[in-house]
């Protein structure tokens, strides 16, 4: 398959490996922000491709894991009223709140409809016009934008029977948190390429800056990968603290800027709560004044609604790069996709997913180092 | 809500007092309600086989039983119908215990305010793909049911086969040092159903490779080749079929990812909904497991069929100690690096991003 093939092509890997083997002289802790990337990690198994002083730590960048679970449960509650239609990602079905998913509430009879895209829970609407369509809005900057398409859509077809449950988080705050964290332990940082596509380069230049840390914009193929660990390493190596552009083929410094527009219009920026992280300032998205008519939180009142995260998950600190998730005592144990204590169990872009599902043995896996 | 659990922890998710989708995944909730539920309830020698067919005994000769029910939405899909489904699916699990197709009966449960010309048509397709298959349709049964109460039409299908003199197919037979070979290109199913299930519309159409094997198989124990187990890869795909063979058997399988053939279609499908073609549904393929002497010969005798004619070695099973746990399966990647290749919990959903 074309714009694939040739990056996963196992001698194109090699030698970037190499490559890297050859620049690096002494430790270097490199932390991927974007689950997708660290599930392709994991997958391919990239991390054994590199030298010992090069270690990956994985980020917080899995939208599903780090929606607060009291969200989790105000979508349970909101899918339980009569007349309503929950659309969702396929990804949240499964996240556990304190006690059930959303395959639970469906089983019990709530109408819960996965979609591909936010403009289909808009097609719902306008084809059920009896029902209350409510859109879980879930993810980075990468989905922020067809989510505030499909609220610009839904005021101006004038639908009042949709809905957005919002659960937005921005990256940037997110690698400044890790970043201000006082066992802070990150040298550099690959940024995930799909926000890049949408918010562009440049939004990471004052962060490089401020704290003195190389960001690699970087893809999610094995070749993407290790080009953007190889430039980060140089950088590292060379005392550089730049921002640096690894998938060309997609992100412009400026990034996408109909895109950025429509965020723009419909989202203001908000303090958010992360799963397992806490309160991050400024992290999160919620809809402007002027479309406060499409908030679900608002609409069936259910900010009194919570929910209480396991004590015993620790996937806030896998999401910080703290832990590795086979280093949490319920790993596999307590833990497992079938019984997840956490959602990073069981996110397609959850590490505690990617490792339960790929690494063969509790041996294929690098302890963190401290 | 069970109290048996400390307060300070959350009900686990899957003490599930409902059933849930991915129960019926293929993965590992619907084994788990196999093994909590189905097989503690009817336990015998037959069932406890796991195999794609009971095996019985009956007056000398052997008898392979099966039965299996068709819910597909929607009922038409490039590629085929629940009716050809229903027939073919019927007829592989059949194959799969090495058996001949004897006979099949159907039951339908048909909704009020089914178009009757949707059910001629399905009907066509069954008599078609039976005749293809040469076993006739020899009972059947219809229920109708009020509107809302199904969704359009449910088919189930059972089967008897007559398994050859000589044939000894079941997961016990699986030995180390086995070879495993791929009937075909894996997912075309899945994503021919998801294309119109979903609205999904790609450039290259992806068609269903819904289709009988009992040929091949007949084939393979016609030429000689020692098979020692034969499972078609239906709902949880190739990398279930492996995974299961691994626990039922109680070894370790090694595959190649590169070995594992993928069309074009599929595998940018797969790309653009975050799915791992490895897990998605086929209906006309299986992995044989032959003795290693056998493998080449196998091949050869795959590749001369048109059902099989994308047949591959994708893998073996490993001799014992030399890495894999017994019960998983082990992936050497493109990039040479190893991974496992797991049972997953249910149906694979589409990622956000």
């Amino acid at each position: 398959m074309r714009y694939v093939d040739e990056y996963r092509d196992a001698a194109a890997v090699r030698r970037v490996a190499d490559a890297i083997r050859a620049a690096v002289t002494r430790p270097w802790r490199i932390m991927q922000v974007c689950g997708g990337q660290t599930h392709a990690i994991v997958r391919f198994g990239i991390d054994e491709l590199l030298p010992r002083e090069v270690e990956l730590l994985h980020g917080p960048g899995c939208p599903v894991c780090v929606t607060p679970v009291e969200l989790i449960h105000r979508a349970i509650a909101i899918a339980a009223r009569p007349g309503v239609v929950l659309c969702s990602f396929g990804d949240m079905m499964r996240v556990p709140g304190s006690d059930r998913d959303l395959f639970a509430a469906k089983a019990a009879g709530a109408d819960v409809r996965v979609v591909y895209r936010p403009l289909d829970a808009l097609t719902v609407a306008a084809s059920e016009p009896t029902r209350d369509v409510v859109f879980f809005a879930v993810g980075f900057e990468t989905t922020a934008p067809a989510t505030a398409m499909a609220v610009h859509e839904a005021a101006r077809r004038r639908l009042a029977n949709f809905s957005l449950l919002v659960s937005h988080v921005l990256v940037p705050p997110a690698i400044e948190a890790i970043l201000g964290a006082p066992e802070c332990r990150v040298d550099g940082f690959l940024a995930a390429g799909h926000v890049g596509a949408v918010m562009g380069g440049d939004q990471y230049v004052p962060l490089a800056a401020r704290h003195r840390v190389p960001i690699v914009i970087t893809g999610f193929e094995p070749l993407d990968l290790l080009e953007g660990i190889h430039r980060c390493v140089l950088q590292l190596e060379q005392g550089r603290a730049e921002v640096e552009n690894q998938y060309a083929r997609a992100v412009r410094a400026s990034g996408n800027e109909t895109a950025r527009a429509m965020i723009e219009r419909v989202f203001a920026v908000t303090p958010r709560t992360w799963r397992g992280i806490g309160p991050i300032p400024a992290s999160g998205l919620r809809l402007r004044e002027a479309y406060a008519a499409f908030d679900a939180e608002l609409r069936f009142d259910v900010a009194g609604v919570g929910g209480r995260e396991p004590d015993e998950c620790r996937s806030g600190l896998v999401l910080q790069g703290r832990i590795k998730p086979p280093e949490c005592p319920a790993f596999r144990v307590r833990c497992t996709p079938e019984r997840p204590l956490g959602a990073a169990m069981v996110s397609s872009e959850g590490a505690c997913a990617a490792y339960h599902r790929y690494r063969r043995s509790e041996s294929a896996w690098r302890p963190t180092s401290t | 809500m069970a109290t048996d659990f400390d307060l300070s922890c959350p009900v686990p998710l899957a003490a599930h007092e409902r059933i849930v989708l991915p129960h019926g995944g293929g993965g590992r909730l619907t084994r788990e309600l196999l093994d909590k539920v189905f097989v503690p309830a009817f336990a015998n020698p037959a069932l406890d086989a796991r195999h794609d067919s009971a095996l019985l005994e009956a007056g000398g000769a052997r008898l392979a039983f099966t039965t299996d029910a068709y819910v597909v939405h929607p009922r038409r899909f490039p590629g085929g119908d629940i009716g050809t489904l229903a027939v073919c699916g019927t007829v592989n699990d059949l194959a799969m215990a090495g058996a001949r197709p004897l006979a099949l009966s159907a039951a339908f449960v048909l909704e009020e305010g089914l178009a009757m010309d949707e059910l001629r048509a399905v009907v066509a397709s069954m008599r078609d793909a039976a005749r293809a298959c040469g076993v006739p349709l020899v009972a059947g049964d219809t229920k109708v049911v009020d509107r809302g109460k199904a969704d359009g039409m449910f088919v189930t299908t059972s089967g008897v086969g007559i398994v050859p003199p000589g044939a000894d197919v079941r997961p016990a037979r699986v030995a180390p040092g086995d070879v495993a070979l791929l009937s075909g290109d894996v997912g075309r199913h899945g994503i021919a159903v998801l294309s119109v299930r979903d609205g999904l519309a790609f450039d290259s159409p992806v068609e269903s490779d819904c289709a009988p094997l009992a040929e091949p198989v007949a084939a393979l124990l016609a030429g000689g080749v020692e098979v020692h187990c034969l499972r078609d890869a239906t709902r949880g795909g190739v990398a279930t079929v492996l995974n299961e063979m691994a626990r039922d058997a109680g070894v370790a399988i090694e595959a190649e990812e590169a070995t594992i053939p993928v069309s074009g279609g599929v595998a940018a499908a797969c790309e653009i909904l975050g799915l791992d073609p490895l897990y998605v549904a086929c209906e006309g393929r299986m992995v044989a497991f032959v003795a290693a002497a056998d493998a080449a010969r196998a091949l050869d005798i795959l590749r001369g069929h048109e059902v099989s004619r994308g047949a591959a070695i994708i893998g073996a099973v490993a001799e014992p100690g030399a890495g894999g746990a017994c019960g998983t399966v082990a992936l050497r990647t493109r990039l040479g690096t190893r991974r496992l290749l797991d049972l997953l919990s249910g149906e694979q959903l589409p990622r956000i991003c």
